[in-house]
């Protein structure tokens, strides 16, 4: 037991590799994934389709970056991956959105419905599409050069992606506690009533942007996921970091700040996870049990709370 | 407890008796030993105003609540209801002002709900048909109810109750929801049904339906029962009496009446010498209706044809019972309600205090300084000045004499009485032109009811804001508006003030739609 510990906190915090290399880089997906859980829960928006918007960002980076090839610039390749990625996973997130405002549709059906259809995208895209040239893998070919993102310290795989984690959650914050939109994007998941009674705030309208930011930070993050992390498309490149990050959103109670710490909690359990299987031998299921408790305990405390709010404005946005 | 032998004693005549039911509710006291004889083979109107307990009384008697003290007969034998469904075995059945169907089920399986034993749908559907058929109350069993018509629906829940073999129908304000000629058939359906042997408790507010229809008419008064006689014996001035507590011979002693209006009202008396005083028509109007009608959701008319125009510095007090228009009239006002039809001239500094504080008023859990930016959260841009807001927060809590710890605290730990001032100072800041009032004292006690009415009469300002407000309670609404109108059936007509202050018949009469009230609609809309 102590020795499958042992493992855990190696494989996570033992060593700069392990922090630098592991650690923070399975964080980073976690940050935007989280951060756009949390934005649309505050607003009272059940979007649990992160996975698949994730999934079409990665999809959509991956495409522009074989499409543009490898003759344009970093400097323009990976402001253009991370938009295209961006978009996609808002659009993703704008048919749930759409779903919900023209024919009711529980947001929380919607999503994980599109996080399938997400995935039987990728499976498709792989063995069509994008796969690589000598079609015998169902992956895609690497992506060119200049849309490879740049690591952030020599030697370890640190990426750009990260630091992009860091300023979404920042600009987040400031924006939910010092803007105009985001006192509205409060005071709409807080009591929608009240927003439209109390502050004629138009509640569609904020809850519709809110759930496209939510859908672009995701598909940002699929975007950074392949630009930073794989360079290449394939079937397994999210261990369900679109679950994960709904627990990472509760785990910081929808704060941004509480989001960074979050996230590199949970990334740290991913990466102890794998080190625990390879040097101690123990299942990295092990692992995904910690995180289900750790959810668990979330949800019994304080978290009922923003849920069974966010629930009661799905209810009556619907009205 | 009765021992006596039934078939000799004159309570054979009885169906339901209450006697000396006694209700309270923490330190309110719903009812006081009020009494009430039902008849078998008869309908007994059961009149009050709004908060009399009349539907505290009749709850007593289908078993929701167990009075504290008083007796219930049922065909002369003594009875203790549990729950409603001791109340059913016995033959009793209510229908409540909001149905009680599940929209998405149909007809049969809403009448199986509660049931025993295996569910059947085709007997069930066939007992509701015959039920149907004997009782002359068309229903399609197969239908569902969210298809229905609320005429329909209230048709189902009837029949509901007859299927359980109810020989007692306890009927929580039926025609509220109906229009004239439902309400016209519904009660002719009623009549018939007590001619055939069945028994009727009929609670209404409408003094016309009671005299249309009741056999006997039953009248409480702050939880008392004031008459209770046979429906021949009243006249309807008699009845208005009785309701308002009024007059003398109604069972009420004028000190019972005198401890029963102290506490939030100010002395009726000073107010209408105000309300004579102030000049209405010095200024132009800073809000009007024209013409104004408005069609629910549900199909019912709300409002029809309003022409209202609404001075700066004026208290308008809108009475008006429950489902008669009041609420949308507000709505229409406050600009939360678009009208079906006509036009509504308001300005944009209008104010508006919802009825329901802590669902549309205000969010629990931001703290004072986020719940008073939040009036100007729909159309504020850019950075949110916080220390601005923090400022006038604090300012606004001295003015308004809001108790509380200071402008970071959140709106739940606020006491009721101390939202509602926040509310209505926050409002009061907004509203330049017009402040629009909906019940501000529900659910206070009667210091803070006390302290919100005061604020409603001195709301100052240069110029002073016109205020619209409407309350359940007609002493609160005398005692704070300078001008009265009434809201019956969706029209809506000024009352004039009766000569006598302390004389409420004239609001009454209106409130009720009885006969002085056709007058006063119709000298009023010319």
């Amino acid at each position: 037991m102590t020795e499958a510990l042992l493992a855990l906190w190696d494989g996570a915090f033992g060593s700069s590799y392990a922090i630098w290399s592991a650690t923070l880089v399975r964080s980073a997906p976690l940050l935007l994934l989280g951060l756009g859980v949390a934005l649309a829960f505050r607003a009272g928006v059940l979007n649990i389709g992160a996975e698949g918007q994730f999934l079409m960002g990665a999809i959509s980076a991956t495409a522009i970056a074989q499409s543009m090839g490898g003759t344009v610039p970093s400097i323009v390749m990976i402001p253009v991956m991370a938009l295209v990625g961006a978009l996609a996973g808002a659009s993703w997130a704008g048919i749930a959105a759409w779903l919900r405002q023209r024919f009711g549709v529980l947001e929380v059906i919607s999503t994980i419905m599109l996080n399938f259809i997400a995935l039987a995208s990728i499976s498709w895209m792989v063995r069509g599409p994008l796969q690589e040239p000598t079609r015998i893998y169902p992956q895609s070919a690497e992506i060119p050069g200049p849309a490879q993102w740049p690591f952030l310290i020599p030697g370890q795989r640190l990426h750009l992606g990260f630091v992009i984690g860091l300023l979404a959650c920042g600009i987040a914050w400031v924006v939910l506690t010092r803007t105009a939109i985001g006192f509205r994007i409060r005071a709409v998941g807080a009591s929608p009533s009240a927003a439209t009674s109390a502050g004629g705030i138009a509640v569609a309208g904020t809850v519709l942007r809110v759930f496209l930011v939510s859908g672009a930070c995701a598909g940002l993050a699929g975007a950074a996921e392949v630009g930073g992390v794989t360079w290449a498309l394939y079937e397994g490149i999210s261990p369900g970091y679109g679950y994960t990050a709904i627990a990472v959103a509760l785990l910081a109670r929808l704060h941004p700040g509480w989001i960074i710490v979050s996230a590199i909690f949970f990334g740290a359990l991913e990466a102890g996870a794998s080190a625990m299987q390879r040097d101690a031998g123990i299942p990295s299921v092990v692992v995904q049990v910690i995180v289900a408790l750790v959810i668990l305990g979330v949800l019994a405390g304080s978290q009922r709370r923003v849920i069974a709010g966010a629930a009661t404005l799905g209810a009556e946005g619907r009205r | 407890m009765s021992t006596e032998p039934v078939g000799v004693d004159p309570r054979d005549q009885e169906a339901l008796a209450l006697e000396g039911i006694t209700v309270r509710f923490g330190s309110v006291t719903a009812l006081e030993g009020a009494h009430c004889t039902i008849r078998r083979g008869t309908v007994h109107a059961i009149l009050g105003e709004n908060g009399a307990g009349k539907s505290t009384l009749m709850r007593a008697a289908f078993g929701w609540l167990t009075p504290d003290a008083g007796t219930i007969r049922v065909h002369g034998a003594p009875v203790r209801f549990q729950s409603s469904a001791d109340a059913i075995a016995q033959g009793i059945g209510m229908v409540h002002q909001h149905f009680m169907l599940i929209p998405a089920m149909t007809v049969t399986e809403n009448i199986a709900l509660g049931g025993q034993g295996r569910f059947d749908a085709s007997t069930t559907a066939a007992r509701i048909a015959e039920v149907a058929r004997k009782t002359g109350l068309p229903v399609d069993p197969t239908a569902r109810v969210r298809d229905l018509a609320i005429s329909a629906q209230q048709r189902v829940e009837i029949i509901k109750a007859l299927v359980r073999e109810a020989q007692i129908l306890i009927l929580d304000e039926p025609t509220a929801v109906l229009t004239p000629d439902q309400a016209t058939e519904l009660l002719r359906w009623v009549r018939s049904f007590a001619d055939a042997g069945g028994t009727v408790a009929l609670i209404t507010h409408k003094l016309r339906e009671a005299f249309t229809v009741a056999d006997y008419i039953t009248v409480l008064r702050q939880g008392r029962t004031v008459v209770s006689a046979a429906r021949l014996a009243l006249s309807e001035s008699h009845v208005i009496e009785a309701l308002t507590g009024t007059g003398t011979g109604t069972g009420v002693t004028p000190a019972s009446v005198e401890a029963s209006t102290v506490g939030p009202t100010i002395r009726i008396a000073d107010l209408a010498t105000e309300r004579r005083m102030v000049d209405h028509i010095a200024d132009a109007p800073v809000l009007r209706l024209d013409g104004v009608s408005y069609v629910d959701a549900r199909g019912v008319t709300r409002l029809r044809a309003v022409d209202l125009a609404i001075h700066p510095g004026e208290i308008l007090g809108v009475i008006g019972v429950e489902g008669s228009g009041p609420r949308e009239l507000l709505r229409i006002l406050a600009g939360r309600l678009a009208p079906t039809s006509g036009r509504v001239t308001r300005p944009d500094a209008v104010g508006f205090v919802p009825e329901d504080r802590l669902h549309d008023a205000v969010i629990p859990t931001f703290s004072l300084t986020e719940n008073l930016a939040l009036a100007e959260g729909g159309h504020a841009r850019g950075w949110m000045d916080w220390s601005r807001w923090w400022g006038v927060t604090r300012d606004l809590l001295a003015t308004a004499d809001v108790r509380a710890v200071g402008p970071d605290i959140p709106m739940a730990t606020l006491s009721g009485g101390n939202q509602q001032r926040f509310v209505m100072a926050r409002e009061r800041r907004r509203a330049t032109a017009a402040l629009i009032v909906e019940n501000p004292t529900r659910g206070l006690d009667l210091n803070a009811s006390a302290r919100i009415l005061a604020d409603l009469r001195t709301f100052g300002g240069n110029p002073r804001p016109a205020v619209v407000f409407h309350s359940t309670d007609l002493d609160e609404v005398l005692s704070v508006a300078t001008r009265v109108v009434v809201c019956f059936d969706g029209h809506v007509a000024e009352v004039q003030s009766p000569l006598d202050p302390n004389d409420r018949t004239p609001y009454t009469r209106a409130m009720t739609g009885s006969d002085g009230a056709g007058d006063v609609i119709s000298a009023e809309r010319r």
